[in-house]
């Protein structure tokens, strides 16, 4: 940090005292805002710091003595004239805030759309196409991160399966909540090729600074080759791809693989054992069972678990994909 | 050459009674405003303890990302939440309207006490109940969903901590509540005859205005806390999405009291300001009435603008933006009472006590805060800096800078009233002093770190991310500043052993509690009603000299304090 | 509140009323303070209560047809009864207010008697009313016993007969009960959080009051108040009128939505 970059404008998105480098469309606005305010400020900080210590070092009571002179009490002018001039400038303020707001709000229409899922404490990324991402911070994980084209605008839509996150890039001046039970969307168009991190920005307990990740921007040839290899999991094993769906659809946020249940009942060791279903009767947990009860959570509630509803995955998931799942889940005995 | 005006050899409020009862049981506003200025200082040292820890947490090289455990993790979180609810509820809120605005209040208006004494004690006890279920958080379990408490994790992701922490502000609540509604009646039907309401002291006028906050907003967020209490004990669904409710919903009502309650804090700080400049200016405050419709206007609005902390949590844009315009609105008032305080130095006789150094530094101090508060009003520049460290250096600026630094300018004003001796000297100003560079070194670097977009409540971050020297700066500034605080504390608990006897009046104020000796008798005038004068016309007292002080030149025959000394 | 306040200390005045505290000059600024000061404190409760019927508002707002739904689940002839308890019993107080005023000691005793009697029979019928809920599950999503999950054939007869719900001889509501989709069970739970909080928070309110009462009947029979000293049942009054407008309020608004 060099302390004489303190003023100093950004020179063509590069890196500056107060931001990181501007690698979004709206992040050169939000710095032209920033800096106005800026500048705004640091004149009127100036202004009245220097009039307090003229007025300190000049009235000073060694130097007038205990009785000052006479002097006016309020001069409505003078009241008018400094309420009146910062008004304005705050007017200004409002003003091209609230354009770059409501721009930055409204994606364009041909934006790409991808689904940003939040937990404690990770993101996941599913594409349209059906590719998944995950994490993507060096330090946390070795997920693939979100990745996006360059110069195209990118919608993400947020969605949370516990408490609240919030997807910020500082680097794109973007943020947004994830809020459980509702979408929020955000989006933003990268103007620079490289990896910035993402950070959740709202508290979401104990491992609240752990949740980074990175956001990549490639270009457009990178970013539809990768996203159709990314799509595509011939490779995997049925278990593997099992496992990622496990994790990518958020089962992971209710029901853990650790033996303590969540909001939902803990699913390892599962596969084969009974259930006690909420009305007393009896139920063995095998394909069939996993089965209907992705696709119709209310058929067979556990006991303990009624006031917690399961959202249906019917249409979600494929037959392919519910029998990794299955897999997955019998790979965990 | 007449008898003196500082009462500490006679019988005082101070030694007219002595026992714990005599105090803990006491309704006079005198000895509950002593007893909540030190529960509060005690309050501040817990506080600051867990400033520390974060700092410590937070420095360089201390904790490495790489190997910090979720114990040290949730060490962290604990601590940044103890410290914000603490700070907040049990310091800065009660600061200077429960402990200075109760000992204060009824002097100034030359009455014998607050309307409702026994309501008076009974708001003590009850923030006794509450600083207590407090310190019960720290040994129920780990506190860690920040001082919004925000749900759903408040209410399904922690341990049971949060319980006692919410009942613990519920009952803050109420004590709040009751405060301020004794200070509305006792300014509305006891003023002393002849002092109208523009007649009043301005730190009557924005005691009133907190006051007015203090008891429409504080119910709000009572029933908020209520409701999350029944949340998380019987899952009622009203704030959690799993069962249909909507958190964002507590997101309006928690802010619909927090935002109000910034300036529950800042308020009472520009009222001490007020009343600092034109002492120590000897000059009466230029534009005294905007600076008291100012107050009045920033209680107003205050209520309007909550949903600015809400930008990016999904409310309609509309709102934001309708919002964001409103929160604009209190920044007009805010920079009138800056620039009448300046004024008010215009041509002056400054005199640079230990109060008064406060007051500048808040110049600077409040300007900072203020001026930065732009950056979050603006909706384009708020989304990116919505929830980083800029936002913290922000409040800070405001909530200590301008609101704590008020408080200890008061206590140093005030405190020859409080205990008839003198604080001043070399040591109490080397505290505020080095309070002063302390906090700019601490908070300053914070801005360019939230800036570049270093998220709050954060227990680490790793090296790559940049953000290591703004730490170090920040942590060395915070050892600065407690050296400082120490030092005005101890420069204070010094004085009532070792400080110069204060005559009644030290300053050269005019405002009634400088027509009582120092410190006051017990029903404060012993002859009523004291002269009603205008406030800030300083040429009604002149100086004595060090021994008596400033004394009025034109002294009634039945002046309170000569009768006080006559009856000696 | 001022009311309460005894003398302590400056008692030289022989002609200073026993009621006047030290700290006020006459016994009008006393009062008027205290009115102002009863007033604020009002205008505290009701904003007190303010958020729940903002929550009400909101919930009901985007949520009609299950505001609709579940209101029948509430028993509007006894939601109704109670009303006129309630109202019988502002008359009671206002009226023990006057004969305070006369100094009328045996009739305002009276009158405070009736009061409490009101309040106690309104927290009686309270109480039925919720057991009866307890009974049936009609409660809140997140609790386990909640009728939503529960097949209204598993309801005992007995049950049955408390609550017209569950009465309905078509069959509509427990047929409708059953084949709810969990989202709308789900919200019909968000309509019980809301009336177990408004209607619990009222509930604490009434009992505040009883309490209330009790004290200020142990005062009168003390023979503390006349025709000077009359604050605290008129404060007290004040209190009465206003927790028996919330209810007011909270019956049409719960229990009578069509």
């Amino acid at each position: 940090m060099n302390l004489l970059n303190l003023l100093a404008l950004p020179q063509s998105g590069a890196e500056t005292f107060w931001f990181p480098s501007q690698a979004s469309t709206g992040a050169s606005r939000v710095d032209d805002l920033f800096y106005f305010i800026f500048y705004v400020s640091l004149f009127a900080f100036i202004a009245i710091v220097v009039a307090t210590i003229i007025f300190s070092l000049k009235y000073s009571r060694s130097r007038v003595g205990i009785e000052p002179e006479d002097s006016p009490h309020h001069s409505t002018k003078i009241e008018i004239v400094w309420s009146v001039i910062p008004a304005l400038f705050m007017v200004a303020m409002f003003w091209y805030g609230f354009k770059d707001y409501v721009d930055r709000r409204n994606p364009p229409a041909d934006s790409y759309q991808i689904e940003a899922i939040s937990q404690k404490w990770s993101w996941t990324f599913n594409y349209p196409n059906g590719a998944i991402t995950t994490g993507g911070n060096p330090a946390i994980d070795e997920g693939e991160g979100l990745v996006v084209p360059v110069n195209k605008p990118v919608v993400i839509r947020l969605e949370s399966t516990d408490v609240l996150h919030s997807f910020f890039v500082p680097a794109f001046r973007a943020k947004m909540d994830a809020v459980p039970g509702r979408y929020n969307y955000v989006w933003f168009e990268a103007t620079e090729i490289g990896e910035f991190p993402l950070y959740c920005a709202e508290y979401c307990g104990s491992k609240h600074s752990r949740m980074l990740a990175t956001v990549k921007v490639v270009s457009q040839e990178d970013f539809d080759t990768w996203v159709v290899a990314a799509a595509d999991d011939s490779d995997l094993s049925p278990e593997e791809r099992g496992k990622k769906l496990f994790g990518a659809k958020g089962c992971i946020a209710c029901h853990s693989v650790s033996g303590v249940a969540g909001i939902g009942p803990a699913l390892d060791s599962l596969y084969g054992k009974e259930e006690t279903l909420v009305d007393g009767t009896k139920v063995a947990v095998d394909d069939n069972y996993i089965r209907e009860s992705l696709l119709d959570p209310q058929a067979k509630v556990v006991e303990g678990y009624a006031n917690v509803p399961m959202t249906s995955f019917a249409g979600q998931l494929d037959d392919d994909d519910i029998s990794a799942i299955i897999a997955y889940l019998k790979s965990l005995n | 050459m007449a008898p003196s005006t500082n009462s500490l050899d006679r019988t005082n409020y101070l030694n007219a009674t002595k026992g714990f009862r005599s105090w803990f049981m006491t309704i006079d506003h005198k000895r509950l405003g002593l007893m909540y200025l030190w529960s509060v200082i005690g309050c501040f040292i817990l506080g600051g303890f867990f400033a520390m820890k974060i700092r410590w947490t937070l420095t360089p090289g201390v904790t490495d990302f790489m190997t910090q455990t979720v114990e040290q993790m949730n060490a962290y979180n604990n601590a940044f939440t103890v410290h914000g609810a603490v700070m907040i509820f049990l310091v800065i809120i009660p600061s200077i309207p429960a402990a200075l605005g109760n000992f204060v209040l009824p002097i100034m208006l030359g009455v014998k006490d607050v309307a409702f004494p026994k309501l008076n004690r009974l708001s003590y006890h009850l923030w006794l109940i509450g600083a207590l279920l407090f310190v019960a958080t720290l040994f129920i379990g780990n506190l860690d969903t920040g001082w919004t408490f925000y749900p759903p994790y408040s209410t399904g992701h922690t341990d049971v901590s949060v319980i006692t922490a919410v009942l613990g502000a519920f009952v803050l609540g109420f004590s709040s509540i009751f405060t301020g509604l004794n200070f509305i009646v006792t300014i509305h039907k006891m003023r002393p005859p002849g002092m109208t309401w523009f007649k009043m002291p301005l730190f009557l006028w924005a005691i009133y205005a907190t006051a007015i906050i203090q008891i429409l907003a504080t119910p709000v967020v009572g029933i908020s806390l209520l409701l999350l209490l029944v949340e998380k004990t019987m899952q009622i669904g009203i704030f959690t999405p799993a069962l249909g409710g909507d958190p964002v919903f507590f997101q309006h009502l928690f802010w619909f009291y927090s935002h109000p309650a910034v300036y529950v804090m800042i308020l009472p700080g520009m009222g001490v300001m007020s009343e600092l400049f034109a002492t120590f200016s000897r000059k009466p405050i230029f534009g005294y009435k905007s600076i008291a419709m100012a107050s009045i206007a920033i209680a107003i609005l205050s209520f309007i603008v909550w949903g600015h902390h809400m930008f990016v949590s999904g409310q309609s844009e509309t709102m934001s933006v309708i919002f964001s315009a409103l929160t604009f609105s209190v920044a007009v008032p805010s920079a009138i009472k800056v620039f009448n305080w300046i004024a008010t130095l215009y041509k002056g006789s400054i005199a640079f006590t230990t109060p008064m150094l406060y007051g500048l530094s808040i110049i600077w101090l409040f300007g900072i805060g203020g001026l930065t508060g732009m950056f979050h009003s603006t909706l384009g520049t708020s989304v990116h800096l919505h929830d980083t460290y800029f936002v913290v250096a922000h409040f800070h600026f405001v909530m200590v800078g301008s609101a704590l630094f008020g408080f200890i300018g008061g206590i140093f004003y005030w405190w020859p009233k409080m205990y008839g001796r003198m604080a001043e000297g070399a040591l109490s100003k080397w505290g505020c002093l080095l309070s002063f560079v302390g906090f700019n070194m601490t908070f300053l670097p914070l801005f360019p770190a939230g800036s570049r977009g270093m998220p709050r409540r954060y227990a680490g971050y790793t090296e790559a991310a940049g953000f290591d020297s703004y730490n170090m700066a920040a942590t060395v500034g915070a050892v600065v500043l407690a050296v400082g605080l120490c030092m005005a504390l101890y420069s204070l608990i010094r004085s009532l052993k070792h400080g110069e006897k204060a005559p009644a009046n030290p300053w050269g104020g005019v405002t009634l509690e400088w027509q009582c000796t120092s410190p006051p008798p017990e029903h404060n005038f012993d002859i009523d009603p004291p002269t009603v004068d205008d406030p800030y016309d300083m040429t009604l007292v002149e100086w004595r000299g060090q021994e008596e002080g400033f004394l009025p030149k034109n002294p009634r025959s039945d002046d309170p304090c000569i009768a006080d000394i006559q009856k000696a | 509140m001022s009311t309460t306040t005894n003398d302590h200390g400056h008692g030289h005045d022989p002609n200073r009323p026993k009621h006047l505290a030290h700290h006020f000059e006459s016994l009008g600024q006393q009062f008027d303070s205290g009115k102002l000061g009863i007033w604020v404190f009002l205008l505290t409760e009701v904003l007190f209560f303010s958020a729940l019927f903002v929550a009400y508002t909101m919930y009901r707002s985007n949520y009609p047809e299950v505001f609709q739904y579940a209101s029948q689940f509430l028993d509007t002839k006894m939601g109704a009864i109670n009303t006129v308890v309630l109202l019988l019993s502002s008359f009671t107080f206002a009226w023990a207010v006057r004969n305070a005023m006369l100094g009328e000691k045996s009739k305002l005793m009276l009158n405070l008697l009736i009061t409490l009697v009101c309040a106690g029979g309104f927290m009686g019928i309270k109480y039925v009313e919720y057991s009866h809920k307890f009974h049936e599950g009609t409660l809140w999503g997140g609790n386990e016993s909640t009728i939503f999950k529960a097949d209204p054939a598993d309801v005992p007869a007995e049950m049955k007969e408390h609550s017209s719900a569950w009465n309905n001889t078509d069959g509509k509501y427990s047929v409708a009960v059953k084949d709810l989709d969990p989202a709308f069970r789900q919200k019909v739970g968000v309509f019980f959080g809301v009336y177990f909080c408004l209607t619990g928070l009222h509930g604490i309110h009434v009992m505040i009051g009883m309490i209330l009462i009790v004290w200020l009947l142990l005062r009168t029979r003390r023979g503390d108040f006349g025709p000077t000293n009359f604050n605290a049942i008129d404060f007290g009054a004040l209190y009465w009128h206003l927790v028996d407008l919330i209810w007011i309020f909270l019956f049409p608004l719960l229990y009578l939505i069509t």
